[in-house]
């Protein structure tokens, strides 16, 4: 790697360190917490969140259920428990307001897995990319959806790696770290953010729920932009950031409104004019 | 990105294609993968014998449009028996299950694995553990249950939690000691509720008695068949009018009766004086 233009040096250079990783580190600090609060109970006895992703009771009163399980369920033909249904209510009503995909950025366990490799692919200067369209994760989204009607099962939920890895940990993972590992790899060496980016249904079901969110990064200063490249560098869905940050001659607004956007602050992070923060959609 | 926009001759004739091809390619793809992971979906619903699932389990085609695998059952169940598959093992991955003879259900009255299924997969209409049908308990081996050879093992009697109603003991003439009783474990599928304890305290190396999921421990009547006796007792008479005393063939001045054996007849025609009426061997045995 060319020491000279390292991502977001220029950042460190204007911000300082920690102001230029200052989203990343909470964005770390929210995974492993709520991680941590799920493994409390299995390891130290703690019970304050029981379950996981799928369905979790916090301190035995609050139920939290993933709407896209629940409905893959429903379409295969079995309607749950008023508390299940309460628990996606509350789960979507939240990444409604916060953006659908704060779940892949803030919460979902995969995403260490998936920054460790595009992290690694970066260091060892890994070029080679399978062509796979960004588009393909809506396809494979309708094909869970068909296949929970078509089979009455909850299919998907047999090879999920986001369920595996999430449950494996708390529950015991068995060979499951095998599937782990191949998103792992296909990432590392096969289609750069290709697993979150490109593949996987969850994130485009969360990408649908937050279509119409509020909470958007916005490139507010935009006209600040000195061309360095790193937010398109760093980001793991850059073609949301273009609309924003270069569309005022068109009239676009500096909102980045693409549901694929994670929500993740990393552009805010790497940008040493401080272009980016999060603002609200009017 | 200036590239794009340079108007090329042809330029969207390409794109389009270029597009279609493209979604072609995803799609097929993607049908590919579904298509596999339907026909393992298919595969994965046969639930392995030994594997059963905790109490008010939907039938296994309902229960894995129902179960979300979040593990609150695992998580509530007091004696900790139940587990979520792992993608090895043969059971639905993330699916609750236990396995009787390493672990059997304690069937709590309370049923808190049922109270904390927050889909229904485990049916909160169960609300008494005894009408709970987890499996059913079968005596499968014969030849080395130990009560089967005559000895009063009884273990599985014993320890069953619905002693004397899902489990009973029946006894039996023992052929081969001539002299004794065998006490036969007879399992009751109106009261057997599949816990497994029986499986679990099972003294062989290999259990003689098993639980079995419902639809391999049972057998069917054809729909149509009617037990004659029950519908007797149900309709308070004969349903075959008029009803007809069984006929005997016997010797000439003799009369049978059930549990009596053979007589002479002594109110009907007379024996001829001095002669001795001969005993029906060849007809009926030794076992009159």
């Amino acid at each position: 790697m060319s020491e000279a233009k390292k991502i977001g040096a220029e950042a460190v250079a204007e911000k300082g360190w920690l102001a230029a990783h200052k989203w990343l580190l909470l964005r770390r600090i929210s995974q492993l917490a709520i991680l941590a609060l799920f493994l409390l109970g299995p390891l130290a006895g703690i019970w304050i969140v029981k379950g996981n992703l799928a369905y979790s009771l916090t301190l035995n009163t609050l139920p939290l259920t993933d709407p896209y399980v629940l409905l893959q369920s429903l379409l295969a033909g079995h309607v749950p428990e008023k508390i299940g249904l309460i628990g996606a209510a509350i789960v979507l009503v939240f990444y409604f307001l916060a953006g659908g995909r704060v779940y892949c950025s803030w919460v979902c366990p995969v995403n260490l897995v998936t920054d460790a490799a595009a992290w690694l692919r970066e260091r060892l200067g890994i070029k080679g990319n399978a062509h796979i369209s960004r588009q393909t994760r809506y396809w494979v989204l309708a094909m869970t959806f068909v296949l929970a009607l078509s089979s009455g099962t909850i299919a998907w939920e047999l090879i999920n790696p986001v369920s595996m890895l999430h449950r494996g940990l708390i529950f015991g993972i068995g060979m499951a770290w095998t599937i782990i590992l191949s998103v792992f790899l296909f990432d590392l060496l096969v289609s750069q953010n290709g697993w979150c980016g490109h593949v996987c249904p969850v994130g485009a079901f969360y990408s649908v729920l937050g279509k119409w969110s509020p909470l958007r990064v916005s490139a507010i200063k935009r006209s600040d932009c000195n061309d360095c490249m790193d937010c398109y560098a760093v980001c793991p869905e850059p073609q949301v950031i273009k609309p924003a940050l270069k569309g005022e001659a068109k009239g676009l607004g500096p909102l980045i409104l693409s549901p694929n956007c994670t929500n993740c602050g990393r552009c805010i992070d790497v940008c040493s004019k401080s272009v980016f923060r999060f603002g609200i959609r009017k | 990105m200036a590239r794009d926009n340079q108007p090329k001759p042809g330029g969207t004739n390409f794109t389009r294609r270029q597009f279609l091809t493209d979604t072609l390619k995803t799609a097929c793809a993607v049908g590919l993968l579904g298509t596999g992971l339907g026909l393992y979906a298919k595969q994965a619903r046969a639930l392995p014998p030994l594997a059963i699932r905790p109490p008010g389990a939907l039938l296994e085609s309902d229960f894995q449009g129902a179960c979300i695998r979040c593990g609150l059952c695992v998580r509530d169940c007091p004696p900790q028996i139940l587990a979520l598959a792992k993608p090895e093992q043969q059971v639905a991955t993330g699916t609750p299950f236990f396995v009787a003879r390493e672990l059997p259900c304690e069937m709590c009255e309370d049923i808190p694995c049922v109270k904390a299924c927050p889909t229904g997969a485990l049916d909160h209409q169960l609300t008494d553990i005894t009408k709970s049908r987890m499996g059913l308990a079968v005596l499968v081996d014969h030849e080395t249950c130990l009560n089967f050879l005559g000895m009063r093992c009884d273990v599985c009697y014993r320890v069953c939690p619905l002693i004397d109603k899902a489990i009973t003991l029946e006894i039996q003439h023992n052929q081969r000691t001539t002299k004794h009783a065998m006490f036969l474990p007879t399992v009751h599928s109106d009261a057997c509720t599949g816990c497994g304890k029986c499986e679990k305290a099972c003294v062989l190396e290999e259990a003689a008695i098993r639980v079995f999921p419902v639809k391999l421990a049972k057998g069917e009547m054809g729909h149509h068949y009617r037990l004659g006796w029950e519908e007797k007792k149900k309709a308070g008479k004969s349903l075959v009018a008029p009803e007809i005393d069984h006929q005997y063939n016997l010797p000439e001045g003799f009369k049978y009766e059930h549990g009596g054996g053979l007589t002479p007849d002594v109110g009907g025609e007379s024996v001829a004086p001095g002669t001795r009426p001969g005993f029906p061997k060849a007809t009926h045995g030794d076992k009159l």
